[in-house]
């Protein structure tokens, strides 16, 4: 599926090495995307150069990136959609069968392609695979929902699921009850036909008591083909992994690829904020282990709090230590400096102590000791808010996690206060929020009234694009965006934002 | 030393066992060499494991007479001819009948008014003469011979001591039987098939190899949900009148399950104290992964939230057939067991609750001022008085109040299922026919035609059972037709047992169908070729 580029050394050998490859290629025909939608059954066997490879790989994994951190936001399906639309519509084009635009074939093609590479990119790892899918089969949702009517049934018969039409009949003789399961729609029986199958096959809309049952089989209207063809798309998609990452080792001898693929599978590691310290690093700013306590009013509550507790105990439990540690390397500190730090935080216990049992963690997580791959990948990556909500919820005496998920409201508040977020109005909406479950904003208001003055000002000078004041989903990026803030005058303009997506 | 990893891999199955954990370790290892001396060792390593794990489980308990008696007892064991005496019918209870007068202080045992469930003589003899451990082979393996079903299933033990054993499998009941016979667990509990032999997990060269293939699809319904509704009891208590609760659940999801999912062979178990658990059994459902299970578990979940939210029904209108047939079912109870019985709204700060559930704030002001003049009042009066006050009140939307009073009827009387159970293929869940440990009652099944009748109050304890035993035997005959009678049948635990064993019976003979089917086709392929 690559063309191979003329002027490579090797390309004899690999000449030699694909004659397979090559009479497929030939099967190439342009003319063959019938649909807008695609359900990735059938590999790609057409030439691409790897400049395209590239390209394509990493338009579509943008897109997926920003999928997957608008999952973390909380955006409900709909918002999702219009946020996603002038991303979609800039690196992964669509168009309507009945546009007839010239590009439609190479749009489709770029799409298939484009799939295909993240494929491989993405099958090595299970938590890749899972992550992967899940956010290729919300693209796919968000594409059949926008996708028209006709085109969308069309696409739906050729795809060969198992169901039976509902009679005319049967659809009489049961009218009240699909009515009632459709929440009282339609007004007239005959506006909509009727769908038996399976009710495994439709287990969302079993779960949402959106279908009537009846001896097993669920009776799905027209309108609710999405609830069939989403999990089918989804499991397909898992299988198909699978048989990838089972292929993959095959692909080792190739010097072009796997640079490539490793690059973006690294990319997704963590696209809601992959954070690099190359992008972090503050210009001017005196990131050092005695300066901790001063920068500490720019961190967002989960590290002061962590901060504070510190300093209170002069100890931090494992999870504390590691959640803190890698929040310093992100905002710039380097090792010696947190090492010192650390040092001296743990007042109390000797220098022997500190060097074994806390100097090794420390090192570790800045990819200073440890295994190759850990020093190769320079440690861990700071943690992310999603990873700070869902993973290793504190226990009794540890100080680590999200105060807005992990507190009850009253030491919630009273922590707020301590760190000097007395207005009510702030703190009723914090409490609202943390009801709903939506952390992130709680943090974000706390951070738009901490900040308010500041981002008046940058909103009025026009400085600040509105995509630099961005929902926050990362503690390093509240740390930096509060520095930017409070230091306006002192900080050369940094380039900001785009966090999601650089390696 | 197969013996030195063998015990290793035992310690690690003591999960939660807590500070026991190390003390245990170090007793297998001073026990394994008793084990050997017994002469046991040449039977499988896994049964070495168990052998070693019942002393343990035993001395973890602090109750070293009955160590001084298990020896004899193991070696008893021994001398049953497994195979020969056990293929026909009825199987330990003859045997132990045999056995009893070479072991004399399990003969002699009698229930005295002293006695207790929990008792490690009492549930001996529970185990050994009336635990129906055929059936449930049959139940779990799903076939006379045994297989995958059975031997790949995990079961796992709660020891005397509290220490919970997991990962524990059995080639057939009697390797089964004989482990709890050692072990005397004071419940145990059934998990999944696993992939692979769960006693071999430990020796997989890959982790993922090693999961959780099959299981029933389960439901557990426990009264202490019910507790800011009822009013009769709380906490561990039950009565009569709260078991309506339990009543009205098991109708409603029973129905929902065979008339819309389509299944057959559903089994409903008292838990033993509070509550109910069913097990649904085809194998269709036994194969489903967690996400159907979840379905399943949202389709039918209705109440939603703590005591703590405000309100825990919120269902679409038009309502879903399923919740409509629900509603049907539940609004003859209510009046009777809730309002009537439950009287739920008697005093101030519960009409509270209901008037909150209510719609229009003059409708609601009215009916709390008239309630709070007539202090007592009961709670069938005060629903009336709903209907009677709307009509005075102006500007009302009868429809939001049909449907308000709709969802007030769903709060108070619609199933509230421990929807964790029934999600996970992975979860445990207690075995039928274990004596709970704080009642003493059997978890008996429960026979869903004549639902009505079943009194949680009246299910025998597990000492009434073997003083069942004693009084039969003493009354005289012993064999009608040359058949020795079995233990469970001179007690009132039959006609339990008796349905159990029909519904294992018409559970096999489902996938008997089938497999034979499969077979038979094969074996043609085989002539053809």
């Amino acid at each position: 599926m690559i063309k191979r580029d003329i002027n490579r050394v090797d390309a004899n050998r690999r000449t030699i090495l694909n004659p397979a490859r090559k009479q497929f290629a030939t099967k190439a025909v342009e003319g063959e995307y019938t649909h807008r939608l695609n359900f990735y059954k059938d590999t790609p066997k057409g030439d691409i150069t790897l400049e395209q490879f590239e390209q394509w790989a990493i338009d579509r994994l943008r897109v997926l990136a920003e999928l997957e951190a608008c999952q973390f936001r909380n955006k409900n399906s709909v918002e999702t959609a219009a946020h996603m639309k002038p991303l979609l519509d800039k690196y992964l084009p669509l168009s309507a069968s009945t546009l007839n635009s010239p590009s439609i074939q190479s749009e489709r093609q770029k799409d298939h392609y484009s799939h295909f590479i993240l494929r491989l990119a993405f099958s090595s790892t299970e938590d890749l695979r899972r992550r992967f899918a899940r956010v290729e089969t919300s693209l796919f949702r968000i594409r059949f929902q926008a996708d028209d009517a006709r085109e969308r049934q069309s696409f739906v018969e050729n795809m060969g699921l198992e169901w039976e039409t509902v009679g005319d009949e049967e659809k009489m003789a049961l009218s009240e009850e699909l009515r009632a399961a459709g929440g009282g729609y339609p007004k007239r029986m005959e506006d909509e036909s009727w769908f038996k199958v399976d009710w495994e096959k439709v287990p969302e809309l079993v779960e949402g008591r959106r279908v009537f049952l009846k001896g097993g089989k669920a009776y799905v209207p027209g309108r609710e083909q999405l609830g069939l063809v989403v999990p089918e798309f989804n499991s397909r998609l898992e299988k198909a992994l699978e048989v990838t990452s089972r292929a993959l080792p095959r692909l080792d001898e190739d010097d072009r690829l796997t640079p490539i693929l490793n690059h973006l599978s690294q990319n997704f590691t963590t696209p809601d904020a992959s954070y690099n310290s190359s992008t972090t690093s503050l210009h001017g700013a005196d990131i050092s282990a005695r300066n901790v306590d001063g920068l500490s009013s720019s961190f967002p509550i989960c590290m002061q709090h962590l901060h504070r507790s510190l300093r209170r105990d002069a100890h931090l439990k494992h999870y504390g230590r590691l959640q803190y540690t890698l929040f310093l390397k992100g905002i710039g500190l380097n090792l010696e400096e947190c090492l010192v730090f650390w040092r001296t935080g743990f007042s109390k216990i000797t220098d022997d102590q500190f060097n074994k049992e806390y100097r090794y963690n420390v090192r570790h997580a800045y990819g200073d000791v440890g295994g190759d791959g850990n020093r190769r990948g320079n440690g861990y990556s700071p943690f992310s808010c999603q990873k700070i909500l869902m993973e290793h919820p504190p226990g009794p005496g540890e100080a680590h996690g999200c105060p807005y998920r992990h507190f009850s409201m009253d030491n919630l508040s009273a922590l707020l206060q301590q760190v000097g977020v007395k207005d009510q109005e702030v703190l009723r909406g914090v409490k609202e929020d943390k009801e709903k479950q939506k952390f992130h904003l709680a943090c974000n208001r706390v951070f738009d009234y901490v900040h308010k003055q500041e981002i008046k000002k940058v909103k009025d000078d026009g400085t600040w694009t509105s995509n630099q004041l961005e929902t926050l989903v990362h503690p390093n990026e509240y740390f930096k965006r509060s520095y930017l803030l409070k230091n306006l005058d002192k900080v050369p303009k940094v380039e900001q934002g785009d966090v999601e997506m650089k390696g | 030393m197969p013996h030195s990893t063998a015990i290793r891999e035992d310690g690690a199955m003591l999960v939660d066992a807590g500070n026991e954990n190390a003390h245990m370790e170090t007793t297998e290892v001073t026990a394994a060499p008793v084990s050997e001396g017994n002469g046991e060792s040449q039977e499988s390593n896994g049964l070495d494991n168990d052998i070693t794990m019942a002393d343990v489980g035993v001395e973890g308990a602090n109750i070293p007479q009955i160590k001084d008696e298990a020896k004899p007892d193991l070696k008893l064991e021994d001398l049953f001819a497994d195979i020969d005496s056990d293929e026909e019918f009825p199987s330990s209870t003859g045997q132990d009948m045999k056995v009893a007068p070479s072991s004399p202080p399990e003969t002699n045992f009698h229930v005295g008014p002293s006695s207790r469930a929990s008792d490690p003589e009492v549930m001996r003899s529970f185990y050994q003469r009336l635990f129906p451990w055929r059936y449930l082979f049959q139940w779990l393996n799903h076939s006379p011979t045994p297989s995958k079903d059975f031997g790949h299933r995990e079961f796992a033990f709660t020891l005397q001591n509290d220490a919970y054993l997991r990962y524990q499998s059995f080639p057939t009941f009697e390797t089964l039987r004989k482990d709890v016979l050692r072990l005397m667990p004071s419940r145990f509990e059934i998990g999944p098939v696993y992939s692979t032999n769960p006693r071999d997990r430990k020796t997989l060269r890959k982790a993922s190899a090693f999961k959780p293939i099959a299981k029933e699809l389960c439901f557990d319904i426990d009264l202490t949900d019910y507790d800011d509704i009822r009013t009769c009891c709380d906490k561990a208590n039950i009565c009569n009148k709260c078991w309506q609760f339990i009543t009205m659940a098991i109708k409603v999801i029973d129905v929902a399950l065979r008339d819309d999912f389509g299944f057959k062979h559903i089994m409903w178990v008292y838990s033993g104290r509070r509550g109910a658990h069913a097990w649904v059994c085809d194998k269709k459902t036994r194969l489903m992964d967690d996400q159907k299970r979840r379905a399943i578990a949202g389709y039918l979940e209705v109440i939603k939230g703590g005591a703590q939210s405000d309100k825990r029904v919120n269902v679409k209108r038009p309502l879903h057939p399923h919740v409509a047939r629900s509603l049907d079912t539940l609004k003859s109870h209510f009046q009777h067991d809730i309002l009537q019985d439950q009287d739920p709204w008697e005093t101030d700060e519960k009409f509270d609750r209901l008037i909150k559930l209510l719609p229009n704030q003059a409708l609601k002001d009215a009916l709390r001022k008239k309630w709070s003049s007539a202090p007592g009042r009961a709670s069938k009066a005060k629903w009336a008085d709903i209907d009677v006050l709307a009509k005075t009140t102006k500007g009302l939307d009868g429809q939001a109040l049909l449907e308000a009073k709709q969802d007030i009827v769903l709060e108070y009387t619609y199933p509230r299922l421990d929807i964790e159970v029934s999600k996970k293929l992975n979860h445990l869940l207690k075995s039928p026919f274990v004596v709970h440990p704080g009642t003493g009652r059997v978890c008996v099944p429960i026979d869903t035609r004549n639902l009505n009748a079943f009194d949680p109050l009246a299910v025998p304890t597990v000492t009434e059972l073997l003083a069942d035993i004693d009084e039969w035997t003493e009354s005289g005959e012993d064999s009608k037709d040359g058949k020795r009678i079995q233990d469970w049948e001179k007690t009132s635990l039959k006609p339990y047992v008796e349905y159990f064993r029909s519904f294992v019976l018409s559970l096999m003979k489902d996938e008997m169908g089938t497999t034979t089917k499969v077979k038979r086709e094969q074996d043609d392929n085989g002539i053809e070729f």
